[in-house]
């Protein structure tokens, strides 16, 4: 036999099976936790408005994120921003699929999670730290937003404070709209807005 | 700007390699530790590694070391099970493959360790011999003539069994 055949037969005798794999991956994750290096963990959820990627740090959830984000693209971006030491690890985000799990289900008002905001700074900071007191099933306007983060002219700050929140859903961006009504800019697209919306209008 | 990319990316991209390369140096029993070792200490090490660094040559070069470290460690416990008298492995057994390829684990194991090495690192982990002569020690003339024999005994080996398996 040739050593083309040979090398094909040694890979054969030492596999690297996907099942394996998932259960080294497992273990990798859980000690990398244990030994405080897991700087970002992530997993993924199904939701009503498609496939979303929730990410938290130590300090709780960092990023929730739409496909229409690129989840490959974001996880880049938090190995940029945070630390390259990112893994699918979804044990960290337990908690957060589960009350997401309850908030579409219809049975979740509002999140009880510890969030890490380290992905935004200053005036849009301090507009997303506002849309909690939107409360469910209501909307504001992002006048009422701008007047809320304490600078009542910043209307297009605050919109686009809104458009950049790096934890829809959870902070509930979704909820500020145009005052005429307009539905206004959304990460996830026009429809996934309409769906939380209605979702929260009929639960 | 972007960066280096998520561990995860390198746990997808090199796992299965490195966990070919832990089972034929180390034999089945002790892989499993060694690879988690192994893809540990990376993680811990990742955001200093230089961007341009040659990861799987990384990664094997970590992977060798952790071998060493499990096979010290078992020999401390000194269990005689699953360790031949030589300190060499225990085959695999035969799960997924053949009777050939696993009889094949078992002629690996028998190898001496710096046959061994050679053809894992050369012939499963796809280093070019001037890196496996960084991990082993040695020149790469060295490593190559050490992973030569290597696989002329298995071949000699494996010619055999295919004749009185025919």
């Amino acid at each position: 036999m040739n050593t083309d055949e040979l090398t094909r037969a040694l890979t054969r005798a030492f596999p690297g099976a996907p099942g394996d794999m998932d259960r080294l991956r497992a273990r990798l994750a859980a000690a990398a936790q244990r030994d405080g290096i897991l700087d970002v963990a992530y997993r993924t959820v199904d939701s009503p408005v498609g496939p979303l990627l929730l990410a938290a740090t130590e300090a709780g959830l960092v990023r929730v994120a739409y496909a229409s984000e690129g989840h490959d693209a974001v996880l880049q971006a938090l190995a940029d921003r945070i630390s390259p030491r990112v893994l699918n690890a979804p044990a960290r985000l337990d908690a957060a699929a589960r009350e997401l799990g309850e908030y579409f289900a219809g049975r979740r008002r509002s999140f009880d999670l510890p969030l890490d905001w380290r992905l935004s700074a200053g005036f849009r900071r301090a507009v997303l730290g506002h849309l909690t007191e939107i409360g469910y099933g209501h909307t504001a306007s992002y006048a009422a937003v701008a007047r809320l983060a304490g600078n009542p002219t910043a209307i297009r700050a605050a919109a686009s404070a809104c458009a950049a929140n790096p934890l829809p859903v959870v902070v509930p961006c979704h909820r500020v709209i145009y005052s005429d009504g307009r539905i206004g800019r959304y990460l996830g697209g026009p429809d996934a807005k309409r769906t939380l919306l209605t979702l929260e209008a009929t639960a | 700007m972007t960066g280096k990319q998520p561990f995860e990316a390198v746990v997808t991209e090199h796992g299965a390699t490195v966990a070919r390369v832990c089972r034929a140096v180390l034999g089945p029993a002790d892989a499993d530790d060694a690879w988690s070792e192994t893809f540990l200490a990376a993680m811990r090490a990742y955001p200093g590694l230089p961007a341009d660094a040659n990861v799987e040559a990384w990664l094997v070069t970590i992977a060798h070391r952790k071998a060493i470290d499990v096979t010290r460690a078992a020999a401390r416990r000194a269990i005689p099970v699953a360790q031949t008298p030589d300190g060499t492995p225990a085959p695999a057994a035969d799960s997924t493959g053949g009777r050939l390829d696993s009889d094949l684990a078992g002629a690996v194991a028998r190898l001496p360790a710096k046959q061994r090495q050679a053809v894992a690192y050369h012939y499963l982990a796809g280093l070019p011999y001037r890196d496996v002569a960084a991990i082993v020690g040695g020149s790469a003339a060295a490593a190559r003539r050490a992973a030569a024999d290597g696989i002329a005994t298995l071949r000699r080996h494996w010619n055999e069994n295919e004749r009185s398996v025919r």
